[in-house]
């Protein structure tokens, strides 16, 4: 195969390590393919191993404290209204108005045209505001109404861009258009914090996840996310496993952390806590953190609630004790 | 703040451990002529039960008994009937599986995620898998006749497991059993002669005579026996092949293991780790087929080792009862000298040692998860069976380097190959000289492999099809 040098320069990598690697689309595709493969069934059985983990007792408060922490409480809907946005948002300040110790929600996540409003509702309470930007969630659009999209979203006050690839380009191996399209939405992110979102359930191979995950890091991606929640599967175990061991590899070569947001699918306290372990052991105690892990869910806020208070006082309560929105 | 596991110990009260034990003859449990010895957990310590050591008379009673089972009822048993009483059998493991893996953890000191997730559900998947031979023998490729009394002699890594693949085939191919547990591992076994009860088994089809060494010899020597099957170390298999020499015996052997767990440049590396993980820390390393030999390609060595380093200060030791425990207690004492000794060997040869930093517990017997680098061909620890946790880590330049040091063994029971060429996994397959070869994955059972080993890891093959060769007569007869 003759190296095909790319037609323009390309931006340099985010942390410089890997300006050879991101100079042109061979040398980014060589760089990707020569990543250690993952066998699948390995990789399915690790993850169903630490599954099996007992979380119990004083543990399991820390860990549904810590989830809590962790979500990004998210309304992604054509019927959303400003009304449920604001709603939301109160709920997100005050996950169990029951119980003053309840600690927040990390962040709400909403499309652009909502930012405002969840912005104006959560004021200074330290909750973010993450907008998914892009053309979420398919990803189908110019370059320039992307790039758009997202400074309509950060104007407007958001926090956090959760981008979506291009994974058309990704699967036709255009590796280094998904790389320019992710440095260049970062840089209309501003101070935004930049979310990258795979839809793992659509790259489908754990060898395109580990890629997909690299080629992310590598443009400046301050979290990767596995899923928008619009495609089955969403997250996994898994693949959040593959996801994990990238950013702990990524920051034995660079120094530099980067987050990891499953989203979609998470709906129980169990479910969450499996997470929970997983980063625990694979990357260990610093990833233990909103600022480097979060859950994208909308439900999973009420299972753990309720988890919450069977732990203080020793009985389940019905759904009916807990809010909505 | 760090996410500290709580203990999340499984419940001892489903176990029922009486203060002493007989042995289990004709379908009843009677007091021996013999002596008796005590068992321990080996986790703590603590005594669990006095156990009956059968004497010769004791050993002659069985035998007589299971002769009786077999001439009056078992062989002339329809093989589907056999079946039913196996499956009967299968079931039973299963509804009392939880029972089987507290009680198997508290003798043998195995986690209990494994006595429960691979021992239990293996032991029950043996019985279903050779019920469903008992009545379609004659198309085994082995005919259909039974040998008629098995001796069989089993060690304590894999208490239940072993006793399964001792007892399923024979059953299902009309034999009769007299079977002696190890002596710091007796407990399951004589749980399973309560499931024969149970079971409505015929009187006399399965007997369990505890004991050592001396109870082991009865039973292989004994001129009743048609069939020896064993499992165990080198030396004792030796000892039974000369014992069994020029009598009309046949006989099974699957003896020590020290396998070679080669790891090529182009593996998928986080699992290859993990491969190495369960190779030589599943069990305790006390496993016959453990990866015991780590070969890596020179080339991605330091990864490999600095990954496996890392993976392995996650191992959780300690409490076998403990759901999170990965690495549990060393099955004796005399087990954890013997490991002690070997490495105090390898220190001596040169060979780099690194361990797990973890406290151990004061009582029990305990060794951390250990590697030893540097190590050559020339070391005794990269040839003498450990049979512990302790892994030595080899490097290799090509493939055929690799095989040439896989195979400089007297030993063959397994090897492991990791890499992503399809092609290369068939070759080294080809050429290496083990019983068993793993691609991308170690230490996984299933009933329907044969499982036994070339050289001095014994002869005969448990397991699979295969498997019933041992206890049937042949096509001709």
């Amino acid at each position: 195969m003759t190296p095909t040098p790319s037609s323009t320069a390309s931006s340099p990598s985010a942390t410089g390590v890997f300006d050879d690697v991101v100079r042109s689309e061979s040398s980014l595709r060589r760089f990707l393919h020569g990543l250690p493969g993952v066998d699948q069934v390995g990789c399915e059985a690790r993850a169903a191993g630490l599954a099996t983990r007992s979380i119990k007792t004083t543990s399991k408060a820390y860990a549904i404290d810590l989830a809590i922490r962790m979500v990004d409480l998210t309304t992604l809907e054509g019927q959303d209204t400003h009304g449920k946005v604001r709603a939301l948002a109160s709920k997100a300040m005050r996950p169990d108005p029951a119980d003053p110790t309840c600690p927040a929600t990390a962040a709400v996540c909403v499309y652009p045209d909502m930012v405002a409003t969840a912005k104006q509702t959560l004021g200074e309470s330290g909750v973010h505001v993450a907008a998914v930007a892009t053309a979420f969630p398919s990803g189908r659009a110019a370059m320039d109404i992307k790039l758009a999209d997202t400074r309509d979203a950060v104007e407007a006050g958001a926090d956090e861009i959760d981008m979506v690839i291009d994974r058309g380009a990704f699967l036709s191996g255009r590796y280094l258009d998904v790389y320019e399209e992710i440095a260049q939405v970062k840089e209309a992110c501003g101070d935004a914090h930049l979310k990258v979102i795979f839809e793992t359930g659509e790259l489908q191979t754990y060898d395109n996840v580990r890629r997909a995950s690299w080629l992310a890091m590598m443009a400046g991606g301050h979290f990767i996310k596995t899923s928008t929640g619009k495609v089955q599967p969403a997250a996994t175990l898994p693949v959040t496993l593959i996801m994990l061991e990238a950013v702990r590899d990524f920051r034995e070569q660079t120094g530099q952390m980067v987050g990891v947001k499953p989203a979609g699918g998470i709906k129980t306290t169990k479910d969450a806590i499996k997470y929970l372990v997983m980063v625990n052991e694979i990357c260990g105690d610093d990833w233990l953190d909103p600022d480097w892990f979060r859950f994208g869910a909308s439900t999973l806020l009420n299972d753990l609630l309720m988890q919450r208070t069977k732990m203080t006082t020793g009985r389940y309560s019905g759904p009916d004790y807990f809010t909505l929105d | 703040m760090a996410f500290e596991y709580a203990p999340a110990p499984e419940s001892r009260a489903i176990v029922d451990i009486k203060p002493s034990y007989g042995l289990f003859i004709n379908g009843e449990f009677v007091d021996g002529t013999g002596t008796s010895f005590k068992t321990v957990n080996p986790a703590n310590e603590e005594v669990l039960a006095e156990v009956a050591e059968a004497s010769d008379a004791d050993v002659d009673e069985a035998v007589k008994a299971a002769r009786r089972a077999y001439t009056r009822v078992w062989s002339r048993m329809s093989g589907a009937e056999r079946a039913k009483y196996l499956y009967r059998i299968a079931r039973i493991i299963q509804e009392r599986g939880r029972e089987l893996a507290v009680l198997e953890s508290i003798d043998n000191g195995k986690p209990i995620k494994e006595s429960r997730d691979v021992d239990v559900p293996i032991v029950a998947a043996h019985f279903f898998y050779y019920a469903g031979w008992a009545d379609k023998l004659q198309y085994s490729g082995y005919g259909s006749t039974p040998l008629g009394v098995a001796g069989q002699v089993i060690p304590w890594n894999f208490p239940l497991l072993m006793l399964a693949w001792k007892i399923a085939p024979a059953l299902a191919c009309g034999n009769t059993v007299v079977l002696k547990p190890a002596e710091t591992t007796p407990l399951t076994a004589l749980l399973f002669a309560e499931i024969c009860q149970q079971a409505d088994l015929p009187p006399g089809v399965v007997n369990i005579v505890t004991g050592a060494g001396d109870t082991g010899r009865a039973i292989v020597s004994h001129p009743d026996v048609d069939k020896v099957a064993f499992t165990g170390s080198t030396e004792v298999g030796k000892a039974i092949a000369r014992t069994v020499a020029g009598t009309d015996k046949k006989v099974t052997l699957e003896l020590g293991g020290k396998a070679a767990n080669i790891v090529f440049d182009d593996a998928p590396i986080d699992q290859a780790v993990e491969g190495i993980v369960d190779g030589i820390f599943f069990n305790q390393g006390h496993v016959c087929c453990a990866g015991s030999r780590l070969l890596v390609q020179e080339s991605v060595a330091d990864e490999v080792l600095e990954r496996l380093k890392r993976r392995m200060s996650t191992l959780r030791m300690g409490d076998p009862l403990d759901k999170n425990t990965d690495v549990g207690a060393i099955n004796s004492g005399e087990q954890l000298m013997r490991i002690r000794e070997l490495s105090q060997v390898g220190d001596a040869e040169g060979a780099e040692r690194w361990e797990v930093a973890c406290d151990l517990p004061t009582k029990g017997f305990w060794f951390p998860p250990t590697i030893f680098t540097g190590v050559s061909q020339a070391h005794r620890i990269a040839r003498e069976e450990i049979f512990g946790p302790v892994l030595s880590v080899l490097t290799f330049r090509t493939p055929s380097e690799a095989i040439e040091k896989a195979n400089n063994t007297p030993f063959g029971l397994s090897a492991g190959v990791w890499t992503d060429k399809g092609s290369r996994i068939l070759s080294m397959a080809n050429r290496l000289r083990a019983g068993v070869v793993w691609a991308n994955t170690f230490n996984k059972f299933d009933p329907t492999s044969p499982f036994g080993g070339y050289k001095e890891s014994g002869y005969g093959r448990e397991g699979g099809r295969h498997g019933l060769e041992g206890y049937l007569k042949g096509a001709d007869s």
